[in-house]
């Protein structure tokens, strides 16, 4: 397994022997990889391979689901994410997530789904929100549709919109590293180019991965990519080398098209 | 092949000709049967209580009964029902506005931070409140409650008042324990189940995602609970609300046991009163003359008036607040 793709990058985030079971259940591995700063790095495989199990590993959202449990370390910027002295609430406001599906606040309007998560943190100041969700919008490629609109609610959007709103959202608490489930699945071909290009855009800012079942996505929009496959890494690599000439076997079966 | 050949035989058929069995007729008409008769006895119901009343309607007008302060089965057989629906508003949306707060916490409790075990429990106890007879929970009322809320509560907050506040006394009326605040306090406690299930249950149907949205931008357990759960399940809340209110309009051997029964205006808080049920439960034993009945039926029918335009504006908040397909409608 090549772990280290040449890369003078800075690491941002590591994981070390990273599993998650749920119950008795692996669901990931014995993860180790490397995530580099202002990169986009993707996660491919086929259902069921673990690459949505170790992403929600990143930020903690195992903590919400009964049962499920972490071994390994995750560090970001050297901080073990797990270290019991640190409060998940934390790692979640520097990592962002964007979902599966569109989750705009159903009952607040555009403007207050932007801000909430600055709301939290008891940020009040008028004009400092406005500023925000301005910028935010702007990055999620979304002001131009909606700044006539910022008091109707999030549910009135169409679901690109939702989801383009859902990215803002995350953008606007400027996390670190933004991880994307899926972001485009529930999407039409119009709207899942948006979204592409929109990663292209943000990933001078932000460090980003991405979990897509779509491998032409992957290659679209990565400059890394890690292959799972039931639980395991099998392999990680640039995005072109994966593509052109994977050192696996097995990635080079999926990616061909032999199964998945 | 012949399994092949009866499929495609089966898919040629006409919907009519594939779905027109007998039994699907019989399905049909036994269903419509059915909600055909829920209908027709609430309407039936509503119009003989109309009838039944209607000497007392037509001798004292529609709007005359309802706004009729006088009450009087002794000398005057004169009827009006405005104190009891006074009354009845009163107590039902006090002890709405009481049991609101609580029942809405309880429910976060159970469904939110309680482990599994206790959650369970508490979700049976408080609907156990729910299955409780009023009757027992009105005589439980009378031989334990009032004396204990009478004598240190009324009677101090009574002294209190003559001495320091002497304006107040007038409102706050006999503090003999029977009265409009036992039983309202009574009626938050009896409705505090119907909020409180509704609401749990609406709260654990918020889906995952809006929670783990709020999460993800960093909330607590709270501001997540502030932010996703409560926000989303709105209109669950309101309609175990409405539910409570309804309940606590039309409840009525509890209210009649502890409210003190008196039939005229003004009512005080501590002092006696009587809402349109207890005042039926009260006295249509004791309606000899045809007047007295009649007013009493017709006191039915403006409680059931009541009723349904309760739910009405319940069915219509409902659908302005709740929340289908992830869209505020």
């Amino acid at each position: 397994m090549n772990n280290e793709p040449s890369n003078e990058n800075k690491i941002r985030l590591e994981t070390i022997d990273l599993s998650v079971f749920y119950g008795q259940n692996p669901g990931v591995k014995n993860v180790s990889l490397q995530i580099f700063d202002k990169q986009v790095t993707a996660f491919i495989g086929p259902s069921g391979c673990g690459k949505t199990t170790f992403l929600r590993a990143l930020n903690r959202m195992h903590d919400l689901t009964r049962g499920a449990r972490v071994t390994g370390k995750a560090l970001i910027d050297g901080t073990d994410i797990y270290d019991p002295k640190i409060d998940p609430v934390t790692i979640r406001r520097k990592i962002g997530m964007v979902f599966q599906k569109p989750t705009p606040f159903p009952t607040m309007s555009i403007y207050d789904n932007v801000v909430a998560g600055l709301k939290l943190v008891g940020i009040k100041n008028k004009s400092l929100l406005d500023e925000v969700c301005e910028r935010s919008l702007r990055q999620s490629a979304l002001w131009e549709e909606v700044k006539d609109r910022l008091k109707t609610p999030g549910g009135s959007l169409s679901g690109g919109q939702q989801q383009r709103l859902s990215i803002a959202r995350a953008l606007a608490v400027e996390p670190e590293v933004l991880l994307m489930d899926e972001p485009t699945s529930s999407l039409d071909p119009q709207s899942t180019n948006r979204i592409e290009e929109l990663i292209g855009e943000l990933k001078h800012q932000v460090t980003i991965i991405i979990v897509t079942h779509n491998m032409q996505q992957a290659s679209r929009v990565s400059d890394n990519t890690a292959f799972f496959y039931i639980g395991n890494l099998i392999e990680f690599n640039k995005t072109t080398k994966i593509f052109t000439n994977p050192d696996q076997k097995r990635t080079e079966e999926y990616i061909t098209g032999q199964f998945g | 092949m012949t399994g092949n050949n009866l499929t495609n035989k089966k898919i040629s058929l006409s919907p009519s000709a594939l779905y027109g069995w007998l039994g699907d007729r019989i399905f049909a008409y036994g269903i419509f049967i059915l909600g055909f008769i829920v209908i027709f006895t609430t309407i039936a119901m509503a119009v003989s209580l109309y009838f039944s009343g209607t000497e007392a309607i037509s001798k004292f007008g529609f709007f005359g009964f309802m706004t009729g302060r006088v009450w009087d089965a002794a000398i005057s057989m004169e009827f009006g029902t405005w104190p009891f629906i006074v009354g009845t508003l009163v107590t039902s949306l006090a002890a709405l506005a009481l049991s609101f707060l609580p029942a809405v916490a309880i429910a976060i409790f159970t469904a939110e931070y309680a482990p599994k075990w206790l959650g369970y429990i508490i979700e049976n106890l408080v609907n156990l409140i729910a299955a409780v007879p009023s009757v027992v929970i009105g005589i439980w009322g009378i031989f334990i409650f009032t004396p204990w809320v009478r004598d240190s509560v009324y009677m101090p907050v009574y002294l209190w008042s003559l001495e320091n506040a002497p304006t107040l006394t007038p409102i706050l009326g006999n503090p003999a324990g029977y009265g409009m605040l036992t039983a309202t306090i009574i009626l938050t406690i009896m409705i505090i189940p119907f909020t409180t299930a509704l609401a749990c249950d609406s709260f654990r149907m918020v889906p995952k995602e809006q929670r783990e949205a709020a999460s993800a931008l960093g909330a607590t357990k709270w501001e997540v609970i502030r932010m996703a759960v409560i926000p989303y399940s709105r209109g669950g809340i309101l309609a175990g609300a409405m539910l409570s209110l309804g309940r606590a309009i039309g409840e009525t051997m509890a209210v009649a046991m502890l409210i003190g029964n008196k039939n005229t205006l003004p009512f005080t808080i501590f002092g006696p009163g009587s809402t349109m049920a207890s005042v039926i439960v009260n006295e249509f034993r004791e309606a000899v003359e045809n007047i007295h009945l009649a007013s009493l039926m017709a006191v039915g029918f403006y409680l059931f008036l009541i009723s349904l335009v309760v739910n009405l504006v319940a069915a219509w908040i409902q659908r302005k607040y709740a929340i289908t397909g992830g869209r505020a409608v």
